[in-house]
């Protein structure tokens, strides 16, 4: 009997295993956290992932280059065009096209904007995360519906624009397309100020995100974090700079970088990144030609691309995102593997996460801002 | 004395019992609706609109859909903890009522004691979230019932102390006493710092934002509620919106002047009865209106919060009000100094939160231990 045992003696405890996901509101997906607990305090931290498994690079050896499109517009939701963008240029890379300079300028314009809706869905989740009823979700999707309403106009589709080509994109821009863009910079440059007000001056936000899953500039290299994960941390590497691609070497931009590496910094640094890409979409909708081809000269109608293999790396809103293609001559990979900056940066959570409380566990999970569509591919 | 309705004594008190029952559900009907308009257009949507005019019957709805749905039941729930766990947090709140008056006739029952018995009652709903908690069998509904357990403890000191404030200036615990002393001048007049401290501490007794961490949706996803479904989970519902009427109800009686201020003692009871329910009205928009607007705290921070700064500052009220009751200065020496303090204590949150310069996380020993058992840094 335990009561006869009397109370002076000594009980041991043990932790409590909290089973967090695949169905939670705040695991962003289907993600399953297996929290190891101390009273409020995690001891240990069991990620488990690959619900969302589709086997998207086995399926790509299957779809001709073409298609192939398709499949990144299902990796990363959140950034489909930086996706569609990467997989084209390890094809033109292979390929050796020449994309035309008008249609590079468009898919600057399409992969900033996308940076930008991403940004906008993570601060807005982020609030959510940090207890807003919803106030900052709205306040971000509103944004983003604005993007949204353009690329839909664009493309003729929400989510799935497949609209980049390998050597180009599909075709010319609808008529008063840049204009509508060059008003919408001015809205979305009030939706950052709002959140300024709404987050970032906000007490109990600063309370709940300062000094939260700080991880040092070191750790964020061993574990091979990109993207606004690794510019938390101060160390400015952006792959738009490091290896410039596309127009980038044209533009003018900063590389926003935090100094802490906690919670407070990765989500200020995407917030600088919106403002960022605002600029740049503005020197884009400047400089680009108002006319010309869309599409590369050489290219055959069925496309075949030579024997090799080829890596290729885009800054996505998320980080590296990199397509390796192998070749065998034709007109499907012969092997296709993504580089998910999503499962890198993911890795890094059971290091940022122990001896924190529950309540940061979700904060520090919504900081790494994964889509789990791009971790399991 | 109040006069008798409705013939003899005992059925003139069942039937205002059972006015009030009618009263409050209307009344928790409305509310719901109107916290949803209210969040709404503070989110820029629109709120219920399909049903009824304006969306008014939007919870009517619900309340149907609720009561027709299955009432799910864990197998491994203990029965009895499970079943009266509604009751026990729902009817604590429905007694307080008994004593809460709306105009100078229109109440159940005058109690000498009324302010004391009011808050001694509002204290037993704790029970109820513990044993919803225990009940459940669940994780989160236990991590859920242990957090509001200590919330509310915590906070039911600096409620209880700032009304101490208000019993100090009038004398007594009588809601009659309390509010004819303030058909001039409302006790917020001379209590800004107790007014400020109660309405905090009944947001944290409410467990609405920032203090949502009981039934944090993005942690424990509803914390003691998780497992209940169909009538039980509407009583939680009915018993949340029921409290906070009561809550604000008090906060209008002890600091707003109830139905005294500003028209004094000699108008009607309809007049009397429409000020009572304005300002319980601005009340609770306030309650709606900090709901939209602030994220949910941590759980250490909201225990820091209510004894390391709450607590201190009730007793400078309890002070100052001694130091001017006793020496029979003028009152409006409280009005200064109480406020002095208020700004300061809102200046220091304000800078303390801000200067809080990055510790790092070798200071926090807790989190220090956990990761050296864990092989981190």
């Amino acid at each position: 009997m335990v009561l006869e045992q009397g109370f002076d003696q000594e009980y041991e405890t043990v932790d409590l295993n909290i089973n967090m996901g695949p169905q939670h509101p705040s695991t962003h997906g289907v993600f399953r956290m297996v929290l190891a607990v101390d009273g409020e305090l995690v001891v240990d931290v069991e990620p488990v992932i690959g619900y969302m498994h589709r086997g998207g690079e086995k399926l790509s050896e299957t779809l001709d280059y073409r298609q192939g499109i398709g499949i990144q517009d299902r990796t990363d939701y959140l950034g489909q065009f930086n996706c569609e963008q990467t997989y084209c240029m390890a094809a033109e890379k292979l390929g050796g096209f020449d994309v035309p300079e008008r249609a590079e300028w468009i898919r600057t314009i399409c992969v900033e904007l996308n940076r930008m809706a991403s940004h906008f869905m993570f601060i807005g989740a982020y609030g959510t995360d940090a207890g807003f009823i919803g106030t900052a979700f709205i306040y971000g999707f509103r944004e983003r519906e604005r993007i949204q309403d353009l690329f839909e106009e664009l493309t003729g589709e929400r989510l799935m624009y497949s609209y980049f080509r390998v050597g180009g994109v599909a075709w010319e821009l609808p008529n008063g397309w840049t204009a509508k863009v060059s008003n919408l910079l001015k809205e979305l440059r009030q939706g950052v100020a709002d959140f300024k007000g709404l987050l970032s001056e906000n007490e109990v936000f600063l309370a709940r995100t300062r000094n939260v899953g700080v991880i040092s500039a070191e750790r964020a290299i061993d574990y091979g974090l990109s993207g606004p994960m690794l510019r938390a941390c101060g160390v400015p590497w952006d792959l738009r700079r490091e290896e410039p691609y596309s127009v980038y070497p044209r533009l003018e931009f900063e590389i926003p970088v935090g100094e802490y590496g906690d919670c407070y910094d990765r989500y200020t640094v995407r917030l600088r990144e919106i403002e960022q890409s605002i600029r740049i979409v503005a020197q884009c909708l400047e400089m680009m030609p108002s006319s010309g081809p869309i599409m590369a000269v050489n290219m055959p109608r069925m496309l075949r691309l030579p024997v090799g293999e080829v890596y290729a790396r885009t800054e996505n809103p998320r980080g590296e995102y990199g397509i390796y293609l192998v070749s065998k001559g034709g007109n499907k990979p012969y092997r296709l593997r993504m580089r998910s900056a999503c499962f890198a940066n993911l890795s890094a959570l059971r290091e940022m996460t122990i001896g924190e409380y529950i309540a940061d566990a979700v904060m520090i999970l919504g900081s790494t801002d994964i889509v789990l569509c791009e971790v399991d591919r | 004395m109040i006069q008798a309705w409705f013939g003899i004594g005992w059925l003139d008190a069942f039937l205002r019992v059972q006015l009030l029952v009618g009263f409050m559900t209307v009344n928790v009907l409305l509310l719901i609706w109107a916290e949803r308009k209210v969040l709404a257009r503070i989110q820029q949507r629109l709120g219920p609109t399909r049903t009824g005019p304006m969306g008014l019957l939007q919870s009517v709805a619900d309340a149907g859909k609720l009561l027709t749905k299955e009432d799910v039941k864990p197998t491994t729930a203990d029965r009895w903890v499970f079943d009266f766990a509604p009751f026990a947090l729902f009817v604590p709140i429905f007694v307080s009522f008994l004593a809460l008056p709306y105009a100078r006739d229109v109440w159940v029952r005058s109690l000498p004691l009324g302010l004391f018995f009011v808050m001694a009652i509002q204290s037993v709903t704790i029970v109820g979230m513990l044993m919803a908690g225990w009940g459940s069998d669940s994780k989160y509904a236990l991590l859920g019932g242990v957090r509001s357990v200590a919330q509310m403890i915590s906070y039911e000191i600096p409620l209880v102390l700032s009304v101490v404030g208000i019993a100090m200036l009038s004398g007594s615990l009588d809601f009659n006493v309390i509010i004819e002393a303030q058909d001039v001048v409302p006790n917020i007049v001379y209590q800004p710092l107790g007014f400020f401290i109660f309405l905090t501490a009944a947001m944290a007794e409410l467990a609405r934002n920032p203090f949502d961490i009981p039934v944090a949706e993005s942690e424990v996803v509803g914390g003691p509620f998780v497992e209940y479904s169909g009538i039980r989970w509407s009583m939680f519902f009915l018993g949340e919106y029921t409290n906070l009427f009561v809550m604000s109800l008090l906060g209008t009686v002890l600091f707003l002047g109830g139905y005294a201020w500003p028209f004094g003692l000699d108008v009607g009871w309809p007049l009397q009865l429409a000020l009572t329910m304005g300002k319980v009205s601005l009340m609770i928009l306030l309650l709606f209106w900090i709901r939209g607007s602030l994220p949910r705290l941590r759980i250490d921070q909201l225990m820091s919060f209510a004894w390391k700064v709450l607590i201190p500052l009730t007793f400078v009220q309890i002070f100052l009000n001694g130091l001017v009751l006793t020496y029979a200065w003028p009152k409006i020496i409280l009005t200064f100094t109480s406020g002095a303090f208020l700004l300061l204590a809102a200046y220091a949150i304000r800078r303390g939160v801000r200067r809080t310069g990055r510790v790092p996380r070798e200071q926090r020993l807790d989190a220090l231990r956990i990761r050296e058992a864990r092989g981190l840094s």
